[in-house]
């Protein structure tokens, strides 16, 4: 019995695997139907993958990092019985969380382990906490500051980290605005130029990882014109940042001569982008249309969905449909998983809100195959962990029960989500060896 | 057991009744006219709240009033939306971006001023928000849109 349960299988994840392969582009509902309900978790996941939840109701769980024991580090967005940061502990061995601790007054979204130090941020500052050699904290009431004094104005508050591997920690600014216009978000109101906000928001600064008190001035402005990035992570292939930027809103709201409803949703890209040093994507000049491949000039500046934008701005090396939210980012170096997953980028849709009346979209796991640092099958995706809503109808209204937000990897190669809705912990892991 | 649950039943009712009454001496007339069988009037204006909200309203607060968590409000259930009617139009006038809590909640996300829209769309819009989503509170006016407007001098 359980040989032909495992011949089964192997045939399942090979027919899965082609079908996953062929079908990517934009067709995730296809991708879904090749996939099974996997477990108690309610995930589709591909044949030979399973998952468990790993703890759950933690509050709004945003970005994760995993020890090398497998303890998991929660960053929560808004601080619950004055806990900020929760640690998850497994005493007994059966994958689910029966030790949570927590420390960390503030909230927040940023959580990191690099180099013998746990790194959080708030929503203005960025901390980092000493580990001992079992990579836990040792003193959570005395966190040293890194850096102090980051905008948040309301929109895209959160300051997400990752380090890289010469002792540098890159920090997401999101622009407190949709579209730099006169008046946010107004119908018919055009774009601040140049805008103002460009000088302190609207992109990624590079810090010392090591260095007490630094603020602006201290850091170097690394990219520019990003609107928001909630997922980034350092590429260890090709030693270089990537981001996840969340496109800009309302097209049709604020120009609904120029865009109807329907493109209105599923424009422009969510786009990831290679960084380098110096890099402005645009925003808020010009944003990525992923059906005409252009950086199209944006209505607030003059455009009129065709006029095309300053060719200066880089181009990202993947799109996504609108909305989706990209909010994790993860280039999984395990070996767990099967080898045409190394190297590549997992990312977490958060899931589409903007998209109304026309149905939403996301609220899934996406997997992006990757050869030398770039994807290698240019613009395919597929979706990789789906069903996080519940069900197709919660995926539409957008009532989603569980909306997917932090990756990390565990010290075994598996790959840990977060969702920052019900608080959910999920473990993903392959066992069709 | 059973007294709870009548006393619960019948609070909102109190409620209701309360906010109704204090606002009696100036709608009686069209209110006792509309409530058994809609006029053609009520009729229009719910249309027309409905094509407003779907319009302008729908894309951050969503077709079901429940707006997105953390972002943009809900429209259901909140004194925002069933308490002071002169805010309530104020705020449709003016835009909002104010830091606030509702229901242990913050939303960051600035909404707008929808000046532009017509005194008699603000009112069946508004209209249309109070009397949906499981919300049962009554219709604002045109004059109401009217006063508030030349108060807020926009």
């Amino acid at each position: 019995m359980k040989k032909t349960t495992i011949k089964t299988s192997v045939v399942l994840a090979a027919l899965a695997g082609s079908a996953l392969f062929f079908a990517a582009k934009p067709a995730p509902p296809k991708n879904a139907k090749s996939v099974k309900a996997a477990d108690e978790s309610g995930l589709k996941l591909p044949s030979g993958f399973s998952a468990l939840i790993v703890a759950d109701n933690l509050g709004q769980a945003r970005h994760i990092a995993v020890t090398s024991s497998g303890d998991i580090y929660v960053k929560i967005n808004r601080a619950r019985n004055g806990k900020g940061i929760l640690m998850l502990h497994d005493k007994n061995g059966d994958g689910k969380a029966d030790d949570i601790t927590g420390f960390g007054t503030y909230g927040g979204t940023g959580m990191a382990i690099k180099n013998g130090y746990l790194y959080a941020s708030s929503d203005e500052n960025v901390y980092r906490y000493k580990l001992d050699n079992q990579q836990h904290v040792i003193d959570g009431t005395k966190p040293e500051e890194i850096v102090h004094g980051l905008l948040s104005r309301h929109e895209h508050e959160s300051k997400s980290i990752t380090l890289d591997n010469a002792g540098n920690i890159y920090v997401n600014v999101g622009a407190y605005s949709n579209s730099c216009q006169k008046e946010d978000r107004q119908k018919g109101s055009m774009g601040r130029n140049p805008c103002p906000i460009l000088d302190s928001a609207g992109g990624i600064w590079q810090f010392k990882a090591d260095k007490l008190n630094q603020t602006y001035g201290d850091g170097t402005h690394y990219a520019m014109g990003l609107r928001n990035v909630v997922g980034l992570d350092w590429n260890q292939q090709d030693n270089q940042l990537f981001v996840m930027q969340h496109g800009r809103d309302q097209l049709h709201d604020i120009f609904p001569d120029m865009y109807t409803v329907q493109q209105s949703a599923i424009l422009p890209a969510e786009c990831m982008y290679a960084i380098k040093k110096g890099d402005d994507a645009g925003w808020p000049y010009l944003y990525y249309d992923q059906i005409q491949k252009k950086k199209i000039l944006a209505p607030e500046y003059g455009g009129d969905g065709k006029k095309e934008g300053s060719a200066k701005a880089i181009s990202p090396v993947i799109a996504f449909p609108g909305h989706l939210a990209p909010n994790g980012l993860l280039f999984y170096t395990g070996n767990q998983f099967p080898a045409r997953y190394k190297n590549g980028a997992f990312i977490a849709f958060h899931g589409s809100w903007n998209r109304a009346p026309e149905p939403q979209a996301g609220y899934f796991v996406v997997f992006v195959p990757f050869e030398n640092g770039r994807p290698n099958t240019e613009g395919k995706w597929e979706v990789f962990a789906d069903n996080f809503a519940g069900s197709p109808d919660k995926v539409k209204s957008g009532r989603a029960d569980h909306r997917p937000c932090g990756l990390a990897q565990g010290p075994d190669g598996s790959l840990y989500v977060s969702d920052d809705s019900k608080g959910t912990i999920y473990k993903i892991s392959y066992n069709n060896k | 057991m059973k007294k709870l649950i009548i006393v619960l039943l019948l609070s909102p009712f109190c409620f209701l009744l309360m906010a109704q009454t204090k606002q009696k001496p100036k709608a009686k007339a069209a209110s006792t006219k509309a409530k058994p069988v809609p006029s053609a009037a009520a009729k229009a204006s719910a249309a027309n709240g409905l094509k407003v909200f779907t319009q302008t309203c729908i894309s951050c607060h969503q077709a079901d009033g429940g707006g997105v968590p953390r972002m943009n409000p809900p429209l259901i259930k909140t004194p925002w939306v069933l308490g002071d009617q002169a805010r309530l139009i104020k705020i449709v006038l003016n835009g909002f971006k104010e830091d606030v809590e509702i229901n242990g909640d913050y939303y960051s996300n600035v909404m707008p001023s929808f000046a532009y829209l017509k005194d008699q769309d603000i009112a069946d819009v508004l209209t249309y928000v109070r009397s949906n989503f499981g919300n049962k509170a009554s219709a604002i006016t045109v004059k109401q849109v009217t006063v508030a407007r030349t108060a807020n001098g926009k």
